[in-house]
C-alpha cells in the first residue's frame, strides 16, 4: 500500500465521520460503520483496518467508535 | 417506411375542461372551450388554408388565408384567431372565401421566386401546397414591379433585394424567398425564447431581421433550428437538405447528448441522414430542440472514427489493426491471465451513459458474472451520483421526482448549481416559457447564468454565493422557512417523520444557521437569503431544479439532502409543478444508474448483499454473484497505482479527459496491464490504452434511452453500424470469448431480461414501447402507464426523512499562493469532453475554453481580454485565453473543459464528496498569472498523445 492511498483512504473514512457526527449522537457510529460497509470494497476495508489495528493515527475518534461496527474482510 | 407526416392543428391545443360544440362544413364538432376555428376544423380532419399558424405558436393572424365565413356574422373572420363558440355553423370553403384567398395567394407569388423546379424545399413547401391548394393559375400583376425578388430590377440595382446569409454553418436565409408570415419570429420568441429575430420595416419593407440587421452568427441566435423548423418556405433551410435534397423516410429516435433526451425524427434518404427534425409528439421535448441535437451529428461520419479493432503490446507502441476474433481472444486471454496472476478482484469495467440501456447491462453483467466481482462503475459517479445517495436517504429512491411538462404547472422556480440554457436548452426553453407566463425564478449560483437576466427573464432574486457554500445557502434558508413559521406542517405531519421533523427543525433554527450568520463566508446579503426563502415557501408551487453545482463538491451529498428538506419543509413533492428535479447530463445517465452500474447495487438500485436480489440474478446467470460492494472509479485507479488493479473495459467514456485530477488517473491507467477502451474515437483514455475496439453511434443501433424524468425512450437504427457491429453486440462476443454462453439475437431480448429481474421494468418491452411511445419508471402492475411523478401518495420510502446539514467548508481553500476559486461549467454548443461536438461545425460558436475573470482580478494581475494566461493550482498547471466579463464576481474564476488542449482537469484537485467519492470539479483554488503560451505539460501531452495515437501502416491519425 503506498503511503498516498493510505492517506487519501483516512481522509475519506474521516469525511464520512465528520457528517455522522452532526447527526443525532445515538446514530452516529452506526452511521459510519453502515456507509463503509455499503460502499467500501473489502481492500479498502483491509486497508482501513491496517491502519487502525496500527493506532489508528489521524483517524477522527468516529471512525475508531465505529471500527467495531464495521465488517473485518478476510485476509486476502 | 415513408416520411412521417404530424398534423399541423395550426394552434396550441386548449387546457379547458369546457367542451363546446359547433358545426364546421356541415360537421359536428365538440372541442375544449378556447380552441380555434382553425383547430377544432382539422380536429374534423378539415384543412383550412394558412401560412402564418402552426400549433407550435400562438395564433398571429395575418396570412390571411385562413378565412371562414359564420353564418349570422358579417365578414371573414381568420379561423385562427377566431375561437369556437357553442351552436356556430362555419364554412371554410365558399365562393366568396374562394376568390380572396385566390387573390392572396396571387399577391404571394408575384413577389416570389418561380424557381421552384431547382429549389430547396421542391417537395416540402407551405407556400406551394397553399398555390396548389386555393387553385392559383395566374399571377395578373406579373413579375415586373417593385420586388424582394431580383438583385436587378431591369438592369439597376434593386434595394429591397438581400443577399442570402449563410453565415450559420447548418442552415442558410434566403430574404428572396421570405413570405414575412412571422414564424421564425415567434418561434424564436415563443419556443426558444431567445428573441433573436423581429421584423424590421413596416408594409413592403418588412424584413426578417436577425439581432439588429445582422447576419445570423453575428446575432443572438442560439441556432436551435426553431425558426428553420417553421419557415413554411425555403428561406431558412438546412443546408444539408440544400446539399443532398428530400428525404424519403423518417425513423423516431431519441437524442443522444444531453439528459433531456429530446426526440427526434431522423429524417432519411436511403442510410444517409438528411436532417434530425424533432418531434412534436416527444414528451421531453414537445417538437423542440437545440443546436446539438438539431444539427450536430456530423461525428457520426467523421474520418476521425476507428473502424477496426487494435492492439499494442505497450503504449508506447503504434497500433496495429487486427481481426475482431482476435481482438476478443486477446481480450479475454489477457483477463484470465490477469485474474490468475492478480486475483479474481484486480480487474473491472467501467459502463457508458452514452450507450443504451441494453449495453450498460450488458457491461455490468460482464463484470459481475464474467469477471466474478462488482468492480463495475459508471461516469454517473463524477457527476449525479450524490444525487443517488441523497435523494435516496430522504426519499428512499434516487429519482427525479417529475417530468418536464411539470414545469407548466410550477410557480417559483429555483435553479442550483445548474445553467439550463447551456447545459439543458430544450428545458430551459420550456422553463422560460413558464417564467414569461408569470413564475418567479430564484437562482443560486456563484456566476450570473443567463437565465438570471435574459429577454423578457428576470430573477427575483440571484444569490450569488461563493463556491463551496452551498449547504450553508441552502440550511439558512430552512432557517428562515422554519424560524419565520413559513413550513408546511399538514404536509409535514401526514407525510413525513415528525419526531425527525423537529430534530431537523431545531437544528436549523439555531441562529449560526441565520442568513445574517453564514453571510460573512457564503457572500450572500442575509436580505436576499431571507426574500427567497419567503418567495419559495408562499408562492405557490415550489419547484428546485439543480445540476452538477450541487453534486460535484465535497458536500455533494450533504446538499442534495438540504434540497430534499426544502422541498419536504414547503410540502412541494407528490403533485404536477413542485418536486426535486435533478438535471443530468448525460443522455442515458439515469438509465446507466438504473442498470446496475454502480458497484454496491444490481440493476434496479438493490445493494449487492441483498440476498434475495442476488438470488434472482444468480438463477439466471447461473453464477454466484460476490455480496461484497466494488471498486469505484476513483478507488480502481488508487488501486491501479497500489498495484491490485490490472485490467479494465471502459466502454465509451473518456476518463482521462473527464475525470479530475489528470496526473493521478494518467498514472493509474499507466499502472494497468490492459486497457481497453470501446469507443467511436481515439480519446484521450485511448492514449493509455491496449486494447482499441470501434464503437457505433446511437444512429447505428436499436436500443432504450432513459432520460432524466425516468423517460424509456426508444433508440431505432438508421444506418448501418460503420464499425460493423453495435456496441452490445461487441459487448456479447467479447463475453462469448470469455467462455459465457450469452446468445442475444436483438437488443429486446435484452430489455426483456431487464424486465424479469427489475420490478421497476416489469412491463417494459419493446413491444410495450411501440405502443405507448415511451414510459417512464417505475412501470408495473401497480403503475402501468409509468410513473410521471413520484411519491403522489407518499414516499417510497414511507416517511419522507429529514437529515441535518451541517455546512463543512471544503478543504480546498484559497490562500497566499492560490489565492482566486476556480469552478467549472458548459456551453451551449459544446458537450461534455467535446469528442462529438468539436467534431461538427459547433466549434464556430466555441473553438477553445477561455478563463472568465473579473475586471478587477484581471487588473490586478496585468491580464487584458484574450491574453493567453497560465492557471495554476496545487495539482498542476495549464494555459489558456482570459475572457474578461463580470459574470463571475471577484475573486472567483470559470472556465468549461471541452477541449482535450486546455486540461482543466489537471488543475481540479483528488477532493471529493464524502458519501459517493464524485469529484469537487466545482472548487479548486488557483492562482492566475500572464503567460506566454502553452504550459510544459500540455507541449507533453500533446507529443505524447501523437505518439499513441499512430496505427501502423497509417498516416498519423489527426485529432
Amino acid at each position: 500500500m503506498s503511503h498516498d492511498t493510505n492517506a487519501k483512504l483516512i481522509y475519506m473514512a474521516n469525511q464520512i465521520a465528520t457528517f455522522f457526527k452532526s447527526q443525532p449522537q445515538d446514530e452516529a457510529a452506526q452511521g459510519v460503520a453502515t456507509h463503509i460497509n455499503k460502499y467500501w470494497e473489502p481492500r479498502m476495508r483491509r486497508q482501513l483496518f491496517q491502519h487502525i489495528d496500527g493506532g489508528g493515527e489521524g483517524l477522527n475518534p468516529l471512525v475508531l467508535e465505529a471500527a467495531s461496527k464495521i465488517k473485518r474482510p478476510q485476509a486476502a | 417506411m415513408s416520411l412521417i407526416h404530424e398534423i399541423d392543428y395550426g394552434t396550441p391545443a386548449s387546457r379547458s375542461e369546457t367542451m363546446v360544440t359547433l358545426t364546421i362544413d356541415g360537421r359536428e364538432v365538440t372541442v375544449p372551450e378556447g380552441t380555434s376555428i382553425m383547430r377544432a376544423a382539422m380536429d374534423a380532419g378539415i384543412e383550412v388554408p394558412k401560412l402564418c399558424a402552426s400549433d407550435m405558436m400562438d395564433a398571429f393572424g395575418s396570412c390571411r388565408l385562413c378565412l371562414v365565413e359564420i353564418k349570422g356574422r358579417g365578414g371573414m373572420p381568420a379561423s385562427c384567431t377566431t375561437p369556437v363558440a357553442p351552436g356556430l355553423e362555419v364554412s371554410t370553403q365558399t365562393p366568396r372565401l374562394k376568390d380572396v384567398r385566390r387573390g392572396v395567394m396571387e399577391l404571394y407569388i408575384s413577389d416570389h421566386p418561380l424557381d421552384c423546379l431547382t429549389c430547396a424545399a421542391n417537395g416540402d413547401c407551405e407556400l406551394q401546397d397553399m398555390a396548389g391548394a386555393v387553385g392559383l393559375r395566374d399571377v395578373r400583376y406579373g413579375y415586373e414591379g417593385d420586388n424582394h425578388v431580383k438583385a436587378r430590377n431591369n438592369g439597376d440595382i434593386n434595394a429591397k433585394w438581400l443577399p442570402k446569409d449563410e453565415s450559420n454553418p447548418y442552415f442558410t436565409y434566403d430574404p428572396a424567398k421570405c413570405i414575412v408570415c412571422s414564424r421564425c419570429v415567434r418561434a424564436c420568441e415563443e419556443v426558444q425564447g431567445t428573441f433573436a429575430l423581429t421584423i424590421g420595416g413596416r408594409g413592403f419593407d418588412s424584413r426578417v431581421s436577425a439581432g439588429m440587421a445582422e447576419d445570423f452568427m453575428s446575432s443572438e441566435c442560439v441556432s436551435c433550428g426553431a425558426c428553420v423548423q417553421a419557415c413554411p418556405t425555403a428561406t431558412l433551410t438546412e443546408k444539408s437538405v440544400i446539399e443532398i435534397g428530400q428525404p424519403e423516410h423518417s425513423v423516431v429516435t431519441t437524442c443522444a447528448y444531453c439528459g433531456v433526451g429530446c426526440s427526434f425524427k431522423a429524417e432519411m434518404r436511403g442510410e444517409e441522414l438528411v436532417r434530425m427534425v424533432p418531434w412534436k409528439d416527444g414528451q421531453a421535448n414537445r417538437g423542440h430542440s437545440c443546436v446539438k441535437g438539431r444539427f450536430a451529428y456530423g461525428y457520426s461520419t467523421h474520418k476521425d472514427r476507428i473502424l477496426n479493432p487494435m492492439i499494442r503490446e505497450k503504449i508506447s507502441d503504434p497500433w496495429r489493426e487486427v481481426t475482431w476474433e482476435e481482438a476478443y481472444a486477446h481480450v479475454a486471454a489477457e483477463f484470465r491471465r490477469i485474474q490468475y496472476q492478480y486475483g479474481r478482484d484486480s480487474v473491472g469495467g467501467i459502463t457508458s451513459s452514452r450507450c443504451t440501456n441494453e449495453e450498460t447491462y450488458l457491461v455490468q453483467k460482464l463484470v459481475r458474472a464474467g469477471f466474478r466481482n462488482n468492480n463495475v462503475d459508471t461516469c454517473a459517479r463524477v457527476c449525479h451520483s450524490p444525487t443517488g445517495y441523497g435523494l435516496g436517504q430522504a426519499f428512499g429512491t434516487s429519482a427525479g421526482t417529475q417530468n418536464f411538462d411539470s414545469v407548466e404547472f410550477t410557480d417559483v422556480a429555483v435553479i442550483i448549481g445548474a445553467n439550463p440554457t447551456d447545459g439543458h436548452p430544450v428545458f430551459a426553453s420550456r422553463l422560460k416559457k413558464r417564467l414569461r407566463e408569470g413564475a418567479k425564478l430564484i437562482v443560486i449560483d456563484p456566476r450570473r447564468t443567463d437565465i438570471v437576466r435574459s429577454p423578457h427573464i428576470e430573477a427575483s432574486y440571484h444569490l450569488p454565493l461563493q463556491p463551496g457554500t452551498n449547504v450553508a445557502i441552502l440550511t439558512s434558508l430552512a432557517h428562515v422557512i422554519v424560524t419565520e413559521g413559513l413550513a408546511n406542517e399538514a404536509f409535514i405531519r401526514e407525510r413525513c417523520d415528525w419526531s425527525e421533523y423537529e430534530d431537523w427543525a431545531s437544528f436549523v433554527a439555531e441562529p449560526y444557521h441565520s442568513p445574517e450568520a453564514t453571510e460573512a463566508y457564503t457572500g450572500v446579503p442575509a436580505d436576499l437569503v431571507r426574500g427567497a426563502a419567503r418567495l419559495f415557501a408562499t408562492g405557490g408551487n415550489g419547484a428546485i431544479y439543480y445540476g452538477l453545482g450541487v453534486t460535484e463538491h465535497s458536500q455533494g451529498s450533504t446538499t442534495v439532502m438540504a434540497i430534499a428538506n426544502l422541498a419536504m419543509v414547503t410540502g412541494n413533492i407528490g403533485r404536477p409543478g413542485v418536486g426535486v428535479n435533478p438535471l443530468r447530463g448525460q443522455n442515458n445517465v439515469q438509465g446507466s444508474c438504473d442498470m446496475g452500474s454502480f458497484p454496491h447495487e444490481l440493476p434496479g438500485y438493490r445493494h449487492v448483499s441483498d440476498d434475495a436480489t442476488r438470488e434472482t440474478f444468480e438463477k439466471l446467470w447461473g453464477v454466484e454473484i460476490s455480496n461484497e460492494p466494488g471498486l469505484r472509479i476513483p478507488n480502481m485507479l488508487d488501486a491501479a497505482v497500489d498495484g491490485t488493479f490490472k485490467g479494465i473495459y471502459i466502454q465509451g467514456e473518456d476518463i482521462l479527459q473527464s475525470d479530475p485530477d489528470t496526473k493521478h488517473v494518467a498514472n493509474g491507467l499507466a499502472a494497468m496491464e490492459c486497457v481497453v477502451v470501446h469507443d467511436l474515437f481515439l480519446n484521450e483514455t485511448a492514449n493509455y490504452a491496449h486494447v482499441f475496439l470501434p464503437g457505433s453511434t446511437f444512429l447505428e443501433k436499436d436500443g432504450t434511452f432513459t432520460n432524466a424524468e425516468r423517460r424509456i425512450n426508444r433508440v431505432r437504427k438508421v444506418m448501418t453500424p460503420k464499425n460493423g457491429y453495435a456496441d452490445w453486440e461487441v459487448t456479447q462476443k467479447l463475453a462469448q470469448a470469455m467462455g459465457m454462453n450469452w446468445n442475444y439475437r436483438h437488443p429486446s431480448e435484452i430489455m426483456d431480461e431487464i424486465a424479469a429481474t427489475t420490478p421497476s421494468f416489469a412491463l417494459v418491452s419493446y413491444d410495450y414501447l411501440e405502443k405507448m411511445g415511451s414510459v417512464q419508471w417505475p412501470c408495473n402492475e401497480k403503475h402501468p402507464e409509468g410513473s410521471p411523478i413520484m411519491h403522489v401518495d407518499g414516499f417510497v420510502r414511507g416517511k419522507g426523512k429529514f437529515i441535518r446539514t451541517e455546512y463543512v467548508a471544503t478543504d480546498e481553500r484559497t490562500g497566499p499562493r492560490f489565492p482566486l476559486l476556480l469552478t467549472t461549467g458548459r456551453i451551449l454548443s459544446q458537450y461534455n469532453v467535446g469528442a462529438q461536438t468539436r467534431r461538427t461545425d459547433n466549434v464556430v460558436w466555441h473553438a477553445e475554453d477561455r478563463l472568465e475573470i473579473h475586471p478587477h482580478d484581471a487588473e490586478q494581475r496585468g491580464i487584458r481580454d484574450g491574453d493567453w494566461i497560465r492557471l495554476a493550482s496545487r495539482a498542476g498547471e495549464t494555459t489558456l485565453r482570459s475572457l474578461i466579463t463580470d459574470r463571475v464576481a471577484p475573486g472567483v474564476v470559470y472556465t468549461t473543459f471541452h477541449h482535450p488542449t486546455t486540461q482543466a482537469n489537471v488543475i481540479t484537485t483528488d477532493f471529493s464528496d464524502w458519501a459517493t467519492n464524485c469529484p469537487e470539479y466545482k472548487v479548486t483554488a488557483v492562482q492566475v498569472m500572464p503567460s506566454n503560451g502553452p504550459s510544459d505539460w500540455q507541449q507533453d501531452y500533446d507529443e505524447q498523445a501523437r505518439q499513441s495515437r499512430r496505427i501502423a501502416g497509417k498516416l498519423e491519425a489527426a485529432e
